[in-house]
């Protein structure tokens, strides 16, 4: 039992990620009209920022929890003031194209200097060590990471669906032409927007770094097994992207427990199945 | 929303002439090849990338449907005409047949599965489709996982071509690959080619007039699948391997990318395309990683300032329909 505790505790870890970035996903999809492809990229940098601040600056794993995406963010707003803006009004594949493109070259340089193995990133003093649960035992650290992803997705769910800034958001998502006519910055918004899901790549990539070591193609894969997640959940929801992001990480956790050769892709076997028996996806406004 | 290509032209019969007289310039071109020094594996290459280049441009560029995983069909194709050529001992002719066939089935099932979505999901999809792809054949025994099958037997195609010799290996190469161009060439300009285009533009209106576009969707879908397959079988031939590198994602954004380079919808564009990119990856293996960001480069400079492509911009400079 101790064993299938741990794997659950593996999936909770990973559905965090999965949370976090089809999140990021979800909203700039809503906004943008983009599927970003840097998103496992900027994910990355965001491991590599806070691997840069502990080596080179001295600052520690709180701080970089909040400069790291601040930075990470700052990079994607420049990224769309720079080049994603110009694609409003073309066709979908555009963006995903031109992200790729972004993502090849973010992860290309970073290759270049980093080679593929992974940099160590040691675990913060105040969360080494775990407790015992009495039926099993949890390191701390792991422990943290589903819990403050947990509070992040919400606060993000909040932000979005409760707020003033989040109405204008919606609004902005249903119609930027009305919006914009109620004096609204809309092109302002829509930068933001890219840069608040960039950076909660960038967080997912600092979480992880001392759970899975900081490579440069850390993301790479990653972002496959979120796009499946995000076709299972669908964008239309916020809720629902959180959800099935949990959900998910946990049904790949028990598939590396009962059925280990299965679990790189239970994911994108759920996936075939949603699409066979509900096209639209488990969330499902059609797209 | 904008269309993938703005210009396209009416099929005139000059327009028709125009694509005849490059054919034949092309086909005439590449005849000759072997007898002006250029190293033949690097232009066999090329054209097998340009057959799987074209036969994604049939997806994209007519039917507005963007295959991100293209490289399931390279790589299921080449692994089951590598086995069939290795382990079944099978003739050229045959393995080549085989492994074309599992492409057209593998067509089938994802493209039953990917067109349930439109747009961007249907990309996602197909990536996520193909990736599922990767993790079965590195588990697989019959692939050999990381090592891949190697030293594959060229054999003797119907039992007279002795492909073992470059000269006779290259024009097999060069007969397939005019083959399939001239299929996707006949298929574009068919009536259901029309079709295929109306739903690009516009599917809910193709759609209210009648057609069922899930099934014309569906077949281009199977044709390109098969044409890419039948690409990977003749890649057999000239490699002599079967990898995990043909079915991984970084394959299929690199059969994109050549398709995006030499202009998404053109007729000639995907050609154009696959030679660039071969042959820049043949003058820059020596930068390692930096061909990846060069790679990355050129897919924003194309989004960004020449969506049409090489092609594209100079069949628009023409006005000519290439």
């Amino acid at each position: 039992m101790q064993a299938l505790y741990a794997q659950l505790l593996v999936g909770l870890i990973n559905g965090s990620f999965y949370a976090l970035l089809s999140l990021g996903l979800a909203v700039i999809f809503g906004m943008l009209n983009i599927i970003n492809f840097a998103h496992g990229a900027l994910y990355m940098m965001g491991a590599f920022v806070a691997y840069f601040l502990l080596n080179l600056g001295g600052i520690n794993y709180w701080w970089a929890l909040l400069i790291a995406p601040v930075i990470v963010g700052i990079f994607g707003m420049i990224l769309e003031r720079t080049m994603l803006q110009w694609l409003a009004g073309l066709d979908h594949l555009y963006g995903l194209l031109l992200t790729f493109g972004i993502a090849l070259i973010v992860q290309g340089v970073f290759q270049n200097y980093f080679g593929s193995s992974g940099l160590p990133y040691s675990i913060p003093d105040q969360l080494k060590g775990g407790v015992n649960l009495g039926f099993m035992f949890l390191p701390i650290y792991r422990g943290w990471v589903v819990i403050f992803s947990l509070v992040v997705c919400l606060a993000t769910w909040f932000l979005i669906e409760k707020t003033q800034l989040g109405a204008y958001l919606r609004a902005a998502t249903e119609n930027p032409t009305l919006v914009r006519a109620f004096g609204i910055n809309v092109p302002r918004m829509i930068t933001l927007t890219y840069g608040l899901g960039v950076g909660l790549a960038a967080l997912a990539g600092v979480l992880s770094a001392p759970i899975n070591q900081v490579r440069p193609l850390m993301g790479a894969d990653l972002i496959i097994v979120v796009f499946a997640v995000v076709v299972i959940g669908g964008m239309g929801s916020i809720m629902g992207s959180i959800i099935t992001g949990f959900a998910l990480g946990v049904i790949e956790g028990l598939t590396k427990y009962f059925y280990p050769e299965a679990s790189n892709t239970v994911v994108f076997v759920l996936m075939v199945v949603v699409l066979l028996v509900k096209p639209t996806g488990l969330t499902g406004r059609a797209a | 929303m904008s269309a993938l290509t703005d210009d396209t032209l009416p099929m005139t019969p000059r327009a028709m002439r125009d694509e005849m007289i490059v054919f034949a310039v092309m086909a005439a071109l590449l005849a000759v090849v072997p007898f002006t020094g250029i190293y033949p594996f690097f232009v066999m290459q090329a054209l097998c990338f340009a057959l799987l280049a074209c036969a994604f441009n049939l997806l994209i560029g007519y039917g507005g449907l963007l295959s991100f995983g293209h490289a399931m069909f390279l790589g299921t194709a080449g692994y089951v005409s590598a086995h069939a050529l290795k382990v079944w001992g099978l003739s050229p002719e045959l393995g080549i047949v085989v492994g074309t066939a599992a492409a057209a089935l593998l067509g089938l099932a994802t493209g039953y599965i990917s067109i349930k979505r439109q747009g961007i999901y249907f990309s996602m999809i197909t990536l996520a489709l193909s990736q599922l792809l990767y993790f079965l054949y590195l588990q697989a025994p019959f692939t050999h996982g990381e090592d891949g099958i190697q030293g594959i037997p060229q054999g003797h195609l119907l039992g007279i071509f002795d492909l073992s010799k470059p000269l006779v290996l290259y024009y097999v190469v060069l007969v397939g690959f005019l083959a399939g161009f001239l299929l996707i060439y006949r298929t574009i300009n068919s009536p259901f080619g029309e079709v295929l285009k109306s739903i690009r533009e516009n599917e809910p209106r193709a759609i209210s007039l009648g057609y069922k576009t899930d099934q014309y969707k569906l077949l281009a879908f199977i044709l390109s699948g098969t044409l890419a397959g039948f690409a990977g079988s003749l890649k057999v031939f000239v490699a002599q391997n079967a990898s995990l590198t043909d079915v991984h994602w970084s394959m299929s954004g690199e059969i994109v990318l050549m398709t995006l380079v030499g202009g998404l919808g053109t007729i000639f564009g995907p050609v154009v395309g696959a030679f660039v990119i071969i042959a820049m990856q043949q003058y820059l293996a020596g930068f390692g990683q930096w061909v990846t960001v060069i790679q990355g480069v050129i897919f924003v400079s194309c989004v960004l300032l020449f969506r049409r492509g090489l092609v594209g911009e100079l069949a628009h400079l023409l006005r000519r329909s290439l």
